[in-house]
């Protein structure tokens, strides 16, 4: 009798069988297809720059004087994008900062302080938190969070002057990001949690160890790889965050002074200017190179939670 | 006794926070409908926008946004499906199946602005059509495969391996187990991965301000023909969608109550975030109930 991996190739194999397969390996093929072409394309664009316009990439990621379009008699043009760059990193670490002791808490609650209020309450509440676009938090941030900031920086005496009372700033975005990242990180969290066997908690009860021992010492540490997963993830979110923060961090092409000062991301002058930017101008050019920096520094972030990942095995 | 005292502290200040993230949740509703109360209406939610004079409304961003979710989910429902019936029954541990892992990964955790520079790219420039409804529900899908074809792997991996065995024992080849026993099986994780994923791109705002543009043309809702430009079927036209709407009015609102249809917009796609929350959890229970037969 035919075994099933030998089956001879009818034209009803074919029709049941062969074609249907065909179809679904081509679709899966098809993502690294795409993913090929995406980073291929973002890429030809991006290191056109340094390629055709002959800019140096050290400048490009050293250099903070950002005028394309600045005049040859001045100089010529200058892209240097380490303010943006600067901008992104403060601000993710900013909202990471304020974010991170939240969301684990939320996760500890909900694995193990009260379970069915958690999933009842909270896992709904949560979801909703992520469901919200992202131009509604920056509409929020922009008419909540924006007055009550430039009220709070006019309020309190400083010794500078100078201070920017906008409302918008660092740590205004920082405060935007945090909420939109809370979810990521501690959905996660409490999936590190949940994935550790009961043992660690018994043998922590039967010392003798209270509950707030027993968090504190046993299972944050132990689901320590999978929470720090969450916590790059939530950085790789509010790297990649354009719009809320746009609204809401100032766009001013200086290193902020203080989380009071104004700022801007890398996703944020792209979602200013790409716009108005004449495609195949180093204006142009200089913008999707900040585009393929985004994306390597995403693909970075999928090479690092692996490598947690690898390291946190030994609880499984 | 101290560390009982300790724990009781503990405890306090999570049950502190956890309430705390209901109120915020609570607040930003309360804060959004609250403020955007006096457009909540059936003339301001279908009447044109307006960008010179006050009453204008958000009826085409609108039905852009929901005619992309169509298109969209139209383009992704069956790429992703069919990637993920192959990562669940067809792919062997190989180099092969390790790459795609890894471009589904890799695409998932790209910024929406990144994909919506590449649909800017190859759809608004390589092709020459300029900004258009088409190029952003394409975007808008490339966003969401990664999520469609890992749902669906998942529903098709959370099928029963009983009920595929014996469908295969009936003699079934594996392709007609999928077709007729496993997707039937997996529509109720479907269809509420398939609600989400639609919540998400009607709040998608940054890959869509590349693709789909952030201006419409004035739409005839009486014109049903596709080719025209006025159609609001017609796929080839620039559309602004509501939440690039938002977006626009802060950077650039023209009309004496931009502040005022920005929040009735967004007391819009925050009560359309809960509705489809909602009818997510619905129908999700309902059809597990239905399918699984454990009512």
């Amino acid at each position: 009798m035919s075994k099933p991996n030998k089956r001879k190739i009818t034209s009803h194999y074919i029709k049941t069988e062969l074609l249907g397969k065909s179809l679904v390996t081509f679709f899966g093929i098809f993502l690294i297809i795409l993913t090929i072409s995406l980073v291929f394309f973002i890429a030809s664009q991006g290191l056109s720059t340094f390629i055709l316009d002959k800019q140096s990439p050290l400048k490009f990621l050293f250099s903070s004087k950002w005028d394309p379009l600045r005049d040859l008699s001045k100089g010529g043009p200058a892209i240097g994008a380490l303010v943006f760059i600067f901008g992104s990193i403060s601000v993710s670490s900013l909202a990471l900062l304020i974010s991170t002791p939240f969301s684990v808490a939320i996760s500890v609650f909900m694995s193990e302080i009260s379970p069915k209020f958690g999933k009842k309450i909270l896992q709904p509440v949560i979801e909703i938190f992520v469901g919200i676009p992202s131009v509604v938090y920056g509409w929020i941030g922009l008419t909540l969070l924006v007055p009550f900031i430039s009220k709070l920086t006019l309020t309190i005496p400083f010794i500078d002057k100078d201070i920017n009372t906008t409302g918008k700033s660092l740590l205004t975005g920082g405060l935007v990001l945090s909420i939109m990242i809370f979810p990521t990180i501690a959905s996660i969290s409490y999936d590190a949690l949940k994935a550790l066997p009961k043992d660690f908690k018994e043998a922590s009860f039967a010392l003798g160890a209270t509950r707030w021992q027993t968090i504190r010492k046993v299972l944050i540490p132990a689901a320590l790889p999978g929470m720090l997963t969450g916590v790059v993830l939530g950085l790789a979110r509010a790297f990649g965050e354009a719009l809320a923060v746009q609204m809401v961090i100032g766009n001013n092409i200086l290193f902020p002074k203080s989380i009071f000062d104004r700022a801007n991301t890398m996703t944020s002058v792209i979602t200013m200017e790409m716009g108005n930017a004449v495609s195949g101008t180093l204006e142009a050019n200089a913008l999707w190179s900040l585009a393929f920096l985004l994306l390597l520094i995403s693909f970075l972030f999928i090479v690092i939670i692996h490598k947690i990942g690898a390291k946190g095995s030994f609880i499984k | 006794m101290k560390p009982r005292v300790t724990d009781k502290i503990a405890t306090a200040v999570f049950y502190i926070i956890a309430a705390l993230l209901i109120l915020l949740l609570v607040l930003f509703a309360a804060y959004l409908i609250y403020q955007g109360r006096s457009r909540l209406n059936l003339h301001f939610l279908t009447s044109a926008p307006n960008s010179l004079e006050a009453g204008g409304g958000i009826g085409p961003p609108l039905f852009n946004s929901i005619y992309i979710v169509v298109l969209s989910l139209a383009i992704t429902l069956p790429i992703g499906l069919s990637a993920g019936i192959y990562m669940a029954e067809y792919a062997k541990p190989t180099r092969l199946t390790k790459m795609i892992r890894f471009c589904i990964e890799a695409l998932a955790s790209l910024p929406s602005i990144v994909i919506g520079l590449f649909g800017f790219l190859i759809f608004v420039q390589k092709t020459g059509w300029g900004f258009n409804l088409l190029s952003g529900a394409l975007a808008v899908s490339i966003l969401n495969l990664p999520v469609i074809t890992r749902i669906s792997e998942d529903s098709i991996r959370n099928v029963p391996h009983s009920v595929k065995e014996a469908s295969l024992a009936l003699g079934a080849t594996h392709w007609q187990t999928i077709v007729r026993v496993l997707i039937p099986c997996a529509i109720p994780g479907l269809v509420t991965g398939l609600i989400i994923t639609s919540g998400r791109v009607f709040g998608e705002a940054a890959a869509l301000i590349f693709t789909s543009g952030v201006s419409g043309y004035p739409l005839d809702f009486t014109n049903f023909n596709p080719m025209d430009s006025s159609s609001p079927l017609n796929p080839m036209r620039p559309a602004e969608t509501l939440a690039v709407f938002i977006w626009k009015v802060n950077s650039e609102g023209t009309a004496p109550d931009a502040r005022l249809v920005a929040d009735g917009a967004s007391a819009v796609l925050i009560i359309s975030v809960f509705v489809f929350n909602i009818a997510s959890r619905i129908l999700g229970k309902y059809l597990n109930n239905k399918f699984a037969g454990n009512s």
